[in-house]
C-alpha cells in the first residue's frame, strides 16, 4: 500500500436540501460504472433491492450474478471472476459481507490479492428494527486487520456514489461500507473521491473531530453546539479508514492539541483505534472516542438507537469538551 | 502427445519429489499427494492446454486449474516444476523461510502456476466457478478444472457452489473429487459418512463420471469423455478413486500419512520403491 500524503480539502458551505440513503449512492455509482466499464460485474446474495443493485441488474443482466442466500460462495465466485480481468462488486448486508465470510475474504480475496470490491449495506445501529443480529459493529475492525485491504466508510449519498466509482480504478480488494437510513446529503455531487485523503469540512483551532460514515453529519452538528460555547472545532471526514490519512490527522492535532473520534462502530477496532495508534506513536495528545462501547445493539428506530448508545451530536460535543479539558495547561 | 509410459515415468519422479520435499522439511502432506500423482501428471502433461513455462494470472486462451484441497501442495509444486513453470531446484525450498513454495499454495509470493490461495477447505469450487464465468464473459472457450478432497466435501460452501453451478449452467467446468476415503481423523466413513456421492452430485444437477485416479489410461479416457460433454448446460464432476499414499507401500491405504513426514530410514525405503526417471532435484 502506497503511503498517501495529502493536503486537506476545504469545503466551505455545509448545508443540505435533501436526505438520501447511502446505499442508493452505491446503486447509482454502480450503474454509472456499468455503463462506462464492461469489466465491472456485480454479485448479490438475495438482497438486490435492499442494496439498490436492481438498476444494474436490469441494464446489465449478463454481468449480474444472483448468488442466492450463499454469501461464502458469492465471495469465492467474486475472487474467481477477477481471473481473466473482471472487476466484481459484491453486495449484501455488512454483517453477511464480513463476519459470515471472513475466512473466504481472508484466503480467497485478501491473501490472494484479488481485485474484489466488497460493498456492504445496512452497517451499524442505523439498520434499526432488525436488531443486533444484523447490526454489525465490528466490520471495520475485521476488514482493516486484513493486509492489503482498503476500508472506506463514506458519509452521505453523494460521497458513497463517488467512492463506488473511485474504487473501480483502485487495483486490489476494497471494503466499502454504507447504510440503510436516509441521512443529510451535503457533499458535492461533483466531488472527486480520493482514496485515503481526508476531507476537512470545517476548520477549527480548539479540537479536532475525526469522523466517519453517518457520524460525520452528527459531528458537523456538534461543531455548532461547540461554537455556541465559543469552542472552535475542526471537522475532518476520515472516509478512508485504511490507508489512514495520517498526514491530515497529525497536521490537525498539531494545531488543536486534542482529538475526538466518532463512528458508528465498536470502539474496539474502529476508527478511534486507528487514530489512537497514529497519534500515540507520533504526537501523543488527549483523545476521546465516541462509538459503541463493547455491547451489541438492539431493535429500535435509528435515531432511538443512536441516542441510547451515545452516538449523537451532544455526545460528540461533550467528548470534545472532555478532550479540551485534558490538554496540558 | 506424451505416451502412457512417459507419463508413468514422470509420475515416478514426482513421487520421489514428494517424499523428498516432505522429508526435507519434516512436515507436509505426502498421503494425498502420492494418491493424486497420476492425475496431476496427466492434467499438466497431456490434458490441459497451458502455456508453460510462461504463466499469466488472467489465464486467457488456456485451461485453468484450481487446487481446492491445498494441503496436497507437494504434488502440485513438483508437477509445476517438472512442467517448467519454475526450476526443479526450488522444490528444495518447500515450506522453508522465504520460499515461494508455501505450506499451502499461495499467490502472495508469486509462484507461477498458482492463481488463488487454498488450504482453508471448501473455497476452491466457488473460485473455479467465478473463473469459468469470466471465461464465458470473455468468450474464451477454454475450460476450468478443479480438484477437491472427499473429506473437503463436508464443508458447506462446496454445496452452495454445487447448487449455483448447476442452476446457472456453468458447463465449462470439470471438477474432480479425490475419493481416497481418508481424512485426518480416520476413514471418511467413520469421521462423517458422506453417503452416495454420485447420487448427491446428480441431485445437485451435475453430470457425474467415475474414474480410477491411479490409472493413467483411465484418467485420459474419462477426462476426454468428460470434456466432450462440456458446453451442454451442466457442470461436470469426476469422482476419482485413489489410494492414499499410492506408490509407497507403508503409506498406502491409511489416513496416518495424511500429514506427517518420513524419517531418514522411511525415506530410503520409499525411494527404493520409486524409480528415479528424469533426475532428482
Amino acid at each position: 500500500m502506497e503511503n498517501i500524503i495529502s493536503e486537506p480539502i476545504m469545503e466551505k458551505k455545509i448545508s443540505y436540501t435533501e436526505k438520501k440513503d447511502t446505499r442508493s449512492g452505491f446503486g447509482a455509482g454502480l450503474l454509472e460504472l456499468g455503463r462506462k466499464n464492461r469489466k465491472v460485474v456485480a454479485l448479490c446474495a438475495d438482497l438486490t433491492g435492499s442494496l439498490k443493485m436492481d438498476a444494474f441488474q436490469k441494464e446489465f443482466p449478463s454481468r449480474f450474478f444472483q448468488c442466492g442466500i450463499a454469501e461464502a460462495n458469492m465471495m469465492g465466485i467474486a475472487a474467481g471472476l477477477t481471473i481473466g480481468g473482471m472487476i466484481p462488486f459484491t453486495g449484501t448486508f455488512a454483517n453477511f459481507s464480513t463476519g459470515r465470510v471472513y475466512d473466504q475474504i481472508r484466503q480467497s480475496i485478501a491473501y490472494s490479492g484479488k481485485n474484489v470490491k466488497i460493498c456492504a449495506s445496512h452497517a451499524g445501529l442505523t439498520l434499526g428494527e432488525d436488531g443486533a443480529t444484523h447490526q454489525i459493529l465490528e466490520d471495520l475492525g475485521m476488514m482493516k486487520m486484513l493486509p492489503g485491504m482498503t476500508v472506506i466508510n463514506p458519509c452521505d449519498f453523494n460521497q458513497t456514489k463517488a467512492a463506488t466509482i473511485a474504487i473501480a480504478d483502485h487495483i486490489g480488494p476494497v471494503y466499502l461500507r454504507f447504510g440503510r437510513p436516509a441521512v443529510p446529503n451535503f457533499t458535492s455531487p461533483e466531488q472527486e473521491f480520493v482514496i485515503g485523503k481526508a476531507i476537512t469540512f470545517i476548520s477549527g483551532t480548539d479540537v479536532s473531530i475525526f469522523c466517519t460514515g453517518h457520524m460525520v453529519w452528527k459531528a458537523i452538528e456538534a461543531s455548532e453546539l461547540l461554537a455556541d460555547l465559543g469552542i472552535s472545532a475542526e471537522i475532518i471526514n476520515i472516509h478512508t479508514i485504511k490507508p489512514l490519512d495520517t498526514f491530515s490527522i497529525l497536521n490537525s492535532i498539531a494545531k488543536t492539541g486534542c482529538a475526538v473520534s466518532a463512528e458508528e462502530h465498536q470502539l474496539n477496532g474502529g476508527l478511534g483505534d486507528s487514530i489512537a495508534q497514529c497519534i500515540s506513536t507520533t504526537h501523543p495528545c488527549p483523545l476521546e472516542m465516541v462509538g459503541v462501547n463493547d455491547t451489541f445493539g438492539e431493535s429500535g428506530t435509528p435515531e432511538q438507537l443512536l441516542e441510547k448508545y451515545g452516538l449523537t451530536a451532544k455526545a460528540i460535543s461533550e467528548a470534545a469538551i472532555r478532550a479540551i479539558g485534558r490538554k496540558a495547561k | 502427445m506424451a505416451s502412457i509410459d512417459e507419463l508413468k515415468k514422470i509420475s515416478s519422479q514426482v513421487r520421489r519429489d514428494i517424499v523428498r520435499m516432505v522429508h526435507g522439511v519434516q512436515s507436509g502432506h505426502p498421503g494425498g499427494s502420492l494418491g493424486c500423482t497420476e492425475f496431476f501428471v496427466s492434467m499438466y502433461f497431456e490434458i490441459m492446454k497451458n502455456k508453460a513455462p510462461e504463466f499469466e494470472m488472467n489465464g486467457i486462451d488456456e485451461d485453468l486449474f484450481f487446487l481446492s484441497n491445498g494441503h496436497i501442495s507437494p504434488v502440485w509444486y513438483s508437477v509445476l516444476a517438472r512442467r517448467g513453470f519454475f526450476g526443479v531446484s526450488e522444490l528444495a525450498t518447500f515450506r522453508k523461510l522465504n520460499t515461494r513454495l508455501q505450506g499451502h499454495p499461495a499467490t502472495h509470493e508469486g509462484l507461477p502456476g498458482i492463481r488463488v490461495a487454498s488450504g482453508s477447505l471448501g473455497q476452491g469450487l466457488s473460485v473455479a466457478i467465478g473463473a469459468a464465468l469470466t471465461k464465458k464473459l470473455n468468450n474464451d472457450p477454454h475450460l476450468v478444472f478443479s480438484l477437491h478432497g472427499d473429506g473437503e466435501l463436508q464443508e458447506g460452501q462446496i454445496w452452495e457452489a454445487a447448487m449455483y453451478a448447476a442452476a446457472n449452467k456453468v458447463d465449462n467446468l470439470i471438477s474432480t473429487v479425490d475419493v481416497n476415503g481418508q481424512q485426518i481423523d480416520g476413514p471418511v466413513e467413520q469421521v462423517l459418512p458422506e453417503g452416495d456421492l454420485e447420487a448427491k452430485w446428480k441431485a445437485f444437477g451435475w453430470m457425474v463420471f467415475n474414474m480410477n485416479g491411479n490409472d493413467i489410461k483411465d484418467i485420459l479416457n474419462i477426462v476426454a469423455e468428460a470434456k466432450s460433454h462440456t458446453g451442454k448446460g451442466k457442470p461436470i464432476v469426476i469422482l476419482m478413486k485413489t489410494i492414499m499414499g499410492n506408490g509407497v507401500d507403508f503409506m498406502m491405504h491409511t489416513h496416518k500419512w495424511h500429514g506427517i513426514a518420513p524419517n531418514d530410514q522411511q525415506l530410503a525405503t520409499a525411494l527404493s520403491q520409486l524409480e528415479e526417471t528424469i533426475g532428482d532435484y
